[in-house]
């Protein structure tokens, strides 16, 4: 049983479709991420999946049963990209509040935001205020009070964006962590090098439509260019045949992208018989940020994709 | 927990919490009643010995103008304008030719201008000395007889008896209404800007804070509006409750510096103890106390307190939900919250303009429907409620003024809520009014 599936969800606003007939699922535990760049309807999407904004048509189901904001949203720990805390007030009552607005009594939020404290060393900030914080000391913040209520399902919008390294790192761990102890996470981002990083299952939406959907390693597969680098003591320049061509060196590594239905073997055959001694063979599989810039531009391959989904 | 409750909770006990709250509860009454004090006390210093030469050739006025406390007129034969630099703050010079002639004048001669209270009593004063000249030297009566005509006449009062379906008679009294009336509708105008403003800050706070898209993803955006409202709206009532307990204790405290026997001889008067009203006749200051008392204690005070609470409140939402909804289309731009909410105190300052109407007509045309109509109804009302229900506001008119503002309230929250919901998560883009008005009426 998927944690939510949406089916069909449309959005409309006044001059365009923000969402416009968008299907996926989820399976519980997953990470999962929504791509798509800057406009492309995922925050509309969000704020669907959070009972923000109700869809045009579609349906969500959550957790098996169809969605109903009122109940299911204490089950949802948001963070917005657009997001904040209130600036004066106190941090631990700003947290206990919000736990509260999102169900819990009083005594759980209590018990809760100290553990989420001790953990993440914020006890001694329960009496300061949030103008009092640094930028990422109050993304911290921000974090722990979207997990407090241990969500089923939480959806991070940016949730790096403004965190040096180490704090970024603190919360990644915080997100595996949380994912194993069966939380599933929605992470809704346009750098693709954290999604590849995090991200089991991805959909990319662009202008409104879903482009893309599938496991990371399965997405790289259908895009690969078969491309191959090849660690060799030789000169790349005199390789003459019709199984590849050389189209780049670097970092004493050829670069070749072999001919349709070309197997790897038979490449590895034709150097051997040139005398090559091999030190190195491997395939070169795009990167998500490659596909995704292939894919947003709009290039042939996209159109070529978007026809055969 | 309710969640509106949460809210409600937190917007009410950041704001009563902070010192700027207490500072102000605290010290405007007492701000106020000094700045009172304050103007009365330099007033009152401000009136010196004025000692005027007076010409007066043909014998005009010498035995007819009365000095008064500040004024001290001194007859001196061929007096001129040399005496202005001999002590005299004014040289009055008396027609030199009798009384009928209508081309010679009274001329008064200064070194700077009169002021206002010092011309009028020296005008009166000459007016009365003319009038006793006249009426002594024409009428054939002494001065003396005169002057107790006078002094009997200036006594008379009346006391207005409103007749109330002609069973029940009630004292009424224009004055005291006027000055409650206006008084009320002026601190009702007042509130809804200070409490509005306040409504409208704390939801562009949510907004630029960006927390609003947080607190809605757990709660509905109908619910955070009408929290923030209701809390605030709670604040303007302790805050109001604990000025009207201010005042209070300061009344009683003026009461202490009265001397006793003063008290007890305007209490006796105030209950119609024959003898005692005789033996103070004299007393003008008990006299003027004692009327006082008596016309304060002739306004139905737990009633307009009530209303002012109805209005206060009632007016306070009607207008809150509108100043929410122009905070949640507010961006950064403080500037542009300025032209977004002309639409809503365009009609609060018509209201004031028609209130400053409504207490010298209370039954007029327009102050009767201005104090109906839910966008002036709370100013306009309370100003005409203290000359008196059912003889100048009939019940209908109340009661009809009650449920369309409480219909309004339920209409302007209507209404906000859907402009809110959209505004709130709207960022970077300048919002018109037409497009608040689009987002009010579409239908989803």
């Amino acid at each position: 049983m998927n944690i939510l599936e949406v089916n069909h969800l449309v959005k409309h606003f006044a001059s365009q479709k923000a969402v416009d007939d968008i299907s996926f699922s989820i399976a519980p535990g997953s990470i999962f991420g929504l791509l798509g760049p800057n406009g492309a309807g995922k925050t509309t999407l969000i704020r669907m999946i959070t009972g923000i904004f109700f869809p045009d048509a579609g349906s969500i189901s959550f957790d098996g049963r169809k969605f109903q904001p009122e109940e299911d949203i204490a089950q949802i720990g948001y963070m917005p990209e657009e997001r904040g805390l209130y600036k004066k007030m106190k941090i631990g009552e700003q947290a206990l509040y919000l736990a509260q607005l999102r169900g819990m009594s009083r005594a759980d939020a209590m018990a809760a935001i100290k553990d989420w404290f001790v953990r993440l060393e914020m006890e001694s900030w329960w009496n300061k205020k949030v103008e009092d914080l640094s930028k990422g000391m109050s993304q911290k913040l921000q974090f722990v009070t979207t997990v407090l209520h241990r969500p089923k399902l939480i959806i991070l919008d940016e949730p790096f964006s403004g965190l040096d390294p180490v704090n970024a790192n603190l919360i990644k761990d915080e997100i595996f962590r949380l994912a194993q102890e069966g939380a599933t996470i929605i992470f809704s981002t346009h750098r693709m090098e954290q999604v590849e990083e995090i991200c089991k299952q991805i959909v990319l939406v662009n202008k409104g439509k879903k482009v893309l959907d599938g496991t990371v390693d399965q997405v790289k597969q259908d895009f690969k260019e078969h491309l191959f680098a090849v660690g060799a003591a030789a000169d790349a320049g005199q390789w003459q045949t019709p199984l590849f061509n050389v189209i780049g060196q670097k970092d004493q590594k050829a670069i070749i992208k072999l001919q349709d239905g070309v197997s790897n073997n038979e490449v590895l055959q034709y150097l051997i018989q040139q005398g090559v001694s091999i030190q190195s063979f491997n395939e070169i599989l795009p990167s998500l940020n490659d596909i995704f810039i292939k894919i947003v531009e709009g290039t042939p391959t996209a159109r070529k994709f978007d026809a055969s989904l | 927990m309710n969640k509106t409750w949460l809210i409600i909770k937190r917007e009410y006990l950041t704001r009563v919490s902070k010192k700027t709250f207490v500072l102000s509860t605290f010290l405007t009454p007492i701000l106020l009643a000094g700045i009172i004090a304050a103007v009365i006390f330099m007033t009152v210093k401000n009136v010196q010995q004025e000692k005027i030469a007076v010409a007066d050739k043909n014998g005009l006025l010498k035995e007819f103008l009365e000095p008064g406390e500040q004024l001290k007129f001194e007859f001196l034969p061929g007096a001129d304008t040399s005496l202005l630099s001999k002590g005299y703050s004014a040289v009055l010079l008396a027609p030199g030719n009798g009384m009928n002639s209508t081309t010679e004048r009274f001329e008064i001669y200064t070194r700077k201008n009169l002021s206002v209270i010092t011309e009028g009593s020296i005008r009166r004063r000459l007016n009365d000395a003319i009038e006793t000249r006249m009426v002594t030297q024409q009428g054939g009566m002494s001065k003396a007889a005169y002057d107790s005509i006078r002094s009997q006449a200036k006594e008379v009062g009346f006391d207005n008896k409103v007749l109330d379906g002609g069973s029940e008679v009630k004292a009424g009294n224009s004055g005291v209404a006027y000055a409650v009336g206006y008084g009320a509708g002026f601190l009702i105008y007042i509130t809804l800007f200070l409490y509005g403003a306040m409504v409208m800050r704390g939801v562009m706070e949510e907004k630029t804070n960006r927390i609003a898209e947080v607190v809605v993803s757990s709660v509905k955006p109908k619910q955070l509006m009408l929290g923030k409202i209701i809390g605030i709206g709670a604040v303007g009532v302790t805050q109001f409750v604990l000025w009207v307990l201010l005042i209070v204790g300061l009344t009683s405290l003026i009461g202490l510096f009265v001397p006793a026997e003063v008290m007890e001889q305007v209490n006796a008067m105030n209950k119609g103890v024959p003898g005692a009203g005789m033996a103070v006749q004299a007393n003008q200051a008990t006299m003027a106390f004692a009327e006082a008392k008596h016309t304060l204690s002739s306004v139905n005070w737990w009633f307009i307190v009530g209303c002012f609470l109805f209005y206060f409140v009632f007016g306070y939402l009607f207008y809150a939900a509108l100043f929410a909804a122009v905070g949640s289309a507010v961006n950064e731009d403080p500037q542009d919250a300025q032209s977004l909410m002309m639409p809503i105190t365009m009609p609060i300052i018509f209201s004031i303009v028609i209130m400053m109407n409504a207490v010298t007509r209370p039954e007029s045309a327009l102050a009767t429907w201005a104090s109906i109509i839910p966008f002036s109804s709370p100013i306009v009302m309370m100003a005409r409620l203290p000359f008196g229900v059912p003889g100048t506001v009939p019940y209908w008119q109340l009661a009809l003024s009650m449920v369309s503002l409480v219909l309004g309230f339920l209409g302007t929250t209507w209404l906000s809520a859907k402009i809110y919901r959209t505004g709130i998560l709207m960022y970077g883009k300048k919002v018109t009014l037409k497009e608040m008005w689009k987002w009010a009426f579409r239908k989803d």
